[in-house]
């Protein structure tokens, strides 16, 4: 095992007596509880970490949380492993398992490095040059190049860890909880406030907890914040979010957060939940996302070791860890000599200060020359040394214009470089919501500007870089949110801040390259995605000087870092390369999510058997019980068929489908849509929706309807009762229950608003059970006693209501089969016991329950449609032969208009029809192309289709219904379904098999 | 996600409501002539608009209500809720109803005109 050589003695907010293994590339490192996989990674001195996407360079930690663009790795193994994950923002535990990505055989010798020699092969657009053409060659490109940009392996099996989900409402979300995020949280709830403040790293303070050189109220900035945080911890109406990304900010302050659980605590139970994805309305939304540190553009700054100043002082001041022992400063600012102040007061070597500028003077810059650190002012790295980790750097003296190098080169030695090119305010969020931001010249960077929304970015977000400043921000935007949610309490006092003053950057970009130099030295403005000031060049001269093109020309600010670092200087590049104003050049829109997120969060609890609600029907008990196989339904579980012992589903239909037309056969029919229509206009609106008459319809009687859509395409259809005078019992296929139900609320309320007519969903409030077959009567009437069913007093597509087994009942002389049928209805819980009783009066008539498989079969034998298999809403009643169910005389019906439109009217529709195979074995497969002749091979003309197909056992044969162009003048032509390996040739007939075909 | 207010019930999420394209768009006769271009006018062409408009959603997971909405396509932002038989009564809703083509013949007017913001 590693010691952990670089953890210094004193320094860090991590629990020292709680020492952690874990492994990394196969290697058990040690650290401390409260340590990020980076941070104890370098304590064991492992910069490396993993090779670019590109150029397969090596690379090293960048920063801290999800600023880090280039330690990107795998965590976890088997199905719990998650690739791509930053290091930075893993906290470790006993037993993590963790491993290096994009290298090949080894992170410490990749192949993939020859990409990097060859580096002037791969131009910015390399891709689009190079494998557009010839076409047909792309698919073998393709394989190549998504193998050697590989970024980590998603998991092939299901994720074992839990996820959940969590709805929230609050006054004021705060994002961010350093100064100005704490102070607004402590304002708003003091004020009155339901607050959430969530943070993405493990312990709240940021800059608090880095920035150890100021004071405020006289504590230390540690203390402050740990006081701030002791109070909020103490107030009710405070959530608190540590470990949690603020990752979406979408429409009405609706937000989604993020909250990966402590690992050890999620590690040591089990089923605890891994990640909690919350989605928060907020009535205000206040910013404190901080700034994001950037990158200088000089030649080999990707090189391991060189990382941004603000997070070597963060590993310092809270992990306890130096990335160095002989580090050197380069900067254009003052922040990055608090780094080199940091490292002196922790006895850590400063090898130099490298400052751009040519006379800085400040506070800051005194104390470095107090402590004797050597500063090299109007200088520049021009360059590094170093493969596997940085070792020396080449500094020159810039022109007075940053434009040229003057002067001697001199080497510097160092194993660890922090650079300081200014700061960008993290607008990511802002952006999102809709706001616009405007170019600040003072800081060369873009700042929040208008809202759109009930939002305010304050300290670091606003490009305030003062503690003092932001604090007060953070106060008065805490209050004035409460107030704005409705709150009226009083906030607290503003406190005194003692903090270094900081005088003006100098931005020079890029540092000029020296001259005379052999190879072309890469200057990376994009980490992640490799991409080089060449590339923003090239792309420039190309003529790719839209920010949005150039972003997908070269990938600038693209991948999973989404330019966090990158893309400030490259529209900066692109609009000295234009000579313009960097506000000219514009700036991309952000999307969310701020940083990756596991598509488990996303999906939570609402997976395999929670997926979607599964409605079942008062017999489902009994279709479990008669060992029933099942199909969905829309939601419902239906039962599908009843096989008996070693019979095959085939075996099993047949004996249903051949028992419903000889005996008795009876279904579950529970799950079709009932509607109960009820109102003085019911008739009248039942007209208007239906294609055919209905002002005449007696009570007692039934009529089937089609419902089209304006369109004039077919949308549903169904049997309706009248009752009584003015009440209807609408029914509407099991699928289209819902939407039909809305369908007539929208004309009703939208279109005919005085019509007086009250519709009420019904379908779970009635179990059907319907008795089909010659024998039907007979059974029924042992049951039923108080009503006459003889044909002539209960005819065909009659209603009465009654008294079946002791249960009052509505039948309905209704058929979906074409025999002799009756469907019972009675409460939902009365269903099981009248199914039960039906059946065991109906044994002496050989009654025999059938499926959904079998009622399918046996409506195809008499050519009735099924909406959604002979419909797929490019079908009109007059292209499935109905044109008997449009009525000629009635002035309005929805689709009305339609079905007389150029296009309806047209004789080369398709039609449904019947198709006989010639070969009466063949069973065509359902969703089959139909042509008229079969070539060699595709294309071939089509001209159709089969919606239906079944082996039909009282036909004896195979039977389709299909959709053919002119299908009804093509009655006894010859087609041919062409499959894979064969044709079947099948000829065209009516679609009423049993009457007309099989006779 | 969409926060809209019923007018019944009170603000609820957009999964609650279902959508119902652009408001008080007229209904042919179908019992008096009408061409199948002006036909297809009303069935097929609807305006794709950036700024504000005046649609239909109905609490489809609540009280089943339909009601008009005025809303912005770029922000999200909903202006006006009214009842679905009436006209808006914002200044900006009763200018988005004035400036809709449909209002006029839309052969009679440029395409241009129907992008105005
Ligand atoms: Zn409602």
């Amino acid at each position: 095992m590693s010691s952990q050589r670089f953890r210094l003695k004193e320094a860090g907010r991590l629990d020292r007596n709680a020492p952690l293994k874990f492994k990394f590339d196969g290697k058990i490192y040690e650290g401390f509880r409260g340590d990020t996989l980076s941070s104890a990674l370098l304590a064991n001195g492992v910069h490396l970490v993993g090779r670019s996407f590109k150029y397969h360079r090596p690379r090293g930690h960048l920063g801290v949380g999800a600023v880090e663009a280039n330690a990107l790795i795998q965590v976890g193994d088997g199905n719990s492993t998650e690739p791509n994950v930053r290091a930075s923002q893993v906290e470790i535990y006993d037993g993590l398992v963790a491993s290096s990505q994009n290298r090949w055989p080894s992170l410490l010798f990749d192949l993939g490095v020859v990409n990097d020699l060859l580096g002037g092969l791969i131009p910015a657009g390399f891709y689009y040059k190079t494998f557009m053409w010839p076409r047909k060659w792309w698919m073998k490109y393709e394989y190549f190049i998504r193998r050697a940009a590989g970024l980590g392996k998603a998991p092939t099996g299901r994720d074992p860890d839990r996820y959940e989900k969590m709805h929230a409402h609050c006054d004021v979300l705060i994002v961010g909880a350093g100064p100005a995020g704490l102070a607004a949280a402590l304002a708003a709830s003091k004020t009155g406030a339901r607050v959430i403040i969530a943070d993405d790293q493990q312990t709240f303070g940021g800059s608090l907890n880095t920035d150890t050189d100021c004071y405020i109220n006289d504590k230390t900035t540690v203390d402050w914040g740990k006081d701030v945080v002791a109070t909020l911890e103490g107030l009710p109406d405070v959530t608190m979010l540590p470990n949690t990304t603020v990752s979406g900010y979408y429409e009405q302050n609706y937000l989604t957060l993020l909250e990966t659980t402590k690992p050890h605590f999620f590690k040591s139970t089990i089923q605890q939940t891994r990640q909690r994805l919350w989605k928060v309305r907020a009535k205000q939304v206040i910013l404190a996302t901080g700034m994001i540190e950037r990158p200088l553009l000089f030649a080999n700054n990707d090189r391991p070791g060189i990382m941004l100043s603000s997070a070597i002082r963060e590993y310092i001041n809270k992990y306890g860890v130096t990335p160095g022992q002989n580090p050197l400063i380069f900067t254009n600012n003052d922040d990055a000599y608090r780094t080199a102040i940091t490292m002196r007061k922790n006895n850590i070597n400063v090898a130099a200060i490298v400052d751009i500028r040519e006379n800085p003077d400040s506070e800051l810059f005194r104390q470095a020359q107090e402590m004797q650190i050597p500063i090299h002012v109007g200088s520049a790295v021009v360059t590094t040394k170093g493969y596997n980790r940085i070792k020396s750097a080449t500094i020159i003296k810039l022109s007075s214009d940053g434009k040229t190098l003057t002067g001697e080169r001199k080497v510097l030695e160092c194993d660890c470089l922090a650079m300081s090119g200014g700061w960008n305010p993290a607008i990511h969020l802002f952006s999102q919501s809709g706001g616009r931001v405007k170019w600040n010249h003072e800081l060369a960077t873009f700042i929040p500007s208008e809202a759109t929304q009930n939002v305010l970015a304050i300290g670091g977000c606003n490009g305030t870089a003062d503690l003092a400043k932001s604090l007060k921000e953070g106060l008065q935007a805490g209050v004035s949110a409460a107030r704005l949610s409705g709150n009226k309490g009083h906030p607290p006092a503003i406190p005194s801040v003692q903090e270094p003053k900081q005088s003006e950057t100098r931005f020079v970009l890029p540092i000029p390259t020296q001259k005379n130099k052999l190879v072309d030295e890469k200057v990376f403005i994009d980490f992640q995605n490799d991409v080089t000031l060449a590339d923003i060049q090239l792309a420039s001269r190309e003529g790719y000087n839209s920010v949005e093109h150039l972003k997908r020309y070269t990938t600038v600010g693209m991948g999973t870092d989404q330019g966090k670092t990158s893309n400030v200087n490259a529209l900066m590049l692109l609009s000295q390369i234009l000579d313009c104003e960097p506000e000219q050049v514009g700036y991309t829109t952000f999307r969310p999510p701020y940083a990756p997120t596991t598509i488990g969060a996303y999906a939570g609890r609402n997976i395999g058997n929670l997926f979607s609600p599964v409605r079942t029907t008062a017999i489902n008990p009994w279709h479990k019980e008669a060992g029933a196989r099942f199909e969905h339904v829309g939601q419902w579980m239906r039962a599908w068929y009843y096989p008996k012992a070693n019979e095959t589903m085939r075996q099993a239909v047949d004996r249903e489908v051949k028992a419903a037309r000889t005996n008795i056969g009876i279904l579950d029919a529970s799950t079709l849509g009932k509607i109960d229509i009820q109102g003085p206009d019911a008739a009248e609106f039942l007209n208007r929706v239906y294609t055919n008459a209905w002002l005449k319809l007696p009570p007692g009687t039934s009529r089937y309807g089609l419902m089209l859509k304006e369109d004039g395409m077919v949308m549903d259809d169904g049997v309706t009762t009248c009752i009584k005078e003015n009440h209807y019992h609408m029914t509407t296929t099991t699928g289209g229950a819902a939407s039909v139900l809305e369908w007539l609320e929208e004309w009703l309320q939208t279109e005919w608003p005085n019509l007086k007519v009250y519709l009420t969903s019904v379908t779970e409030q009635w179990a059907v059970a319907a008795i089909c077959g010659p024998k039907s009567r007979e059974l029924l009437k042992e049951l039923c006693t108080d009503i006459d069913l003889s044909d002539k007093a209960f005819p065909f597509m009659g209603y009465r209501e009654g008294t079946v087994a002791g249960i009052k009942a509505r039948i309905f002389r209704i058929s979906f089969t074409g025999e002799l049928s009756f469907e019972i209805n009675v409460p939902r819980s009365y269903g099981l016991s009248l199914w039960e009783k039906l059946l065991d009066i109906g044994k002496k008539y050989e009654i025999c329950p059938y499926g959904t498989e079998a009622m399918h079969v046996l409506r195809a034998e008499k050519g009735f449609i099924i909406v959604g298999q002979e419909t797929d809403g490019t079908v009109t009643p007059v292209d499935l032969g109905m044109d008997w169910i449009i009525s000629k005389t009635k002035p309005d019906f929805i689709g009305k208009r339609a079905l007389s439109r150029r296009d309806i009217i047209k004789a080369d529709r398709k039609q449904l029809v019947g198709l006989l195979t010639n070969n009466a074995t063949d069973i065509l497969p359902e969703g089959s192309q139909i042509v008229e002749e079969v070539l060699p091979k595709p294309p071939m003309s089509m001209i159709g289709h089969v919606t239906s197909s079944y082996f039909s056992p009282n036909c004896g044969r195979p039977i389709a219904m299909a959709l053919i162009k002119s299908g009804r003048d093509r009655m006894g032509q010859t087609v041919h379904i062409p499959l894979k390996n064969k044709s079947i040739a099948a000829t065209i007939t009516d679609v009423n098999f049993l009457d007309n075909v099989s006779k | 996600m969409l926060h809209i207010e019923c007018p019944w019930c009170g603000f609820r999420d957009d999964a609650e409501f279902h959508y119902g394209g652009e408001a008080h768009i007229t209904r042919p006769d179908p019992s008096k002539t009408l061409t199948d271009e002006k036909f297809s006018e009303y069935l097929f062409l609807k305006t794709n608009t950036k700024g504000l408009i005046l649609e239909r959603w109905c609490h489809r997971s609540g009280c089943r209500r339909w009601f008009n909405v005025l809303r912005n396509t770029i922000t999200n932002e909903i202006l006006e809720v009214y009842p679905v038989t009436e006209t808006p009564s914002s200044k900006q809703g009763k200018e988005t109803y004035d400036r809709n083509w449909r209002r006029i013949s839309p052969s009679k007017k440029t395409p241009k005109t129907d992008e105005a913001k």
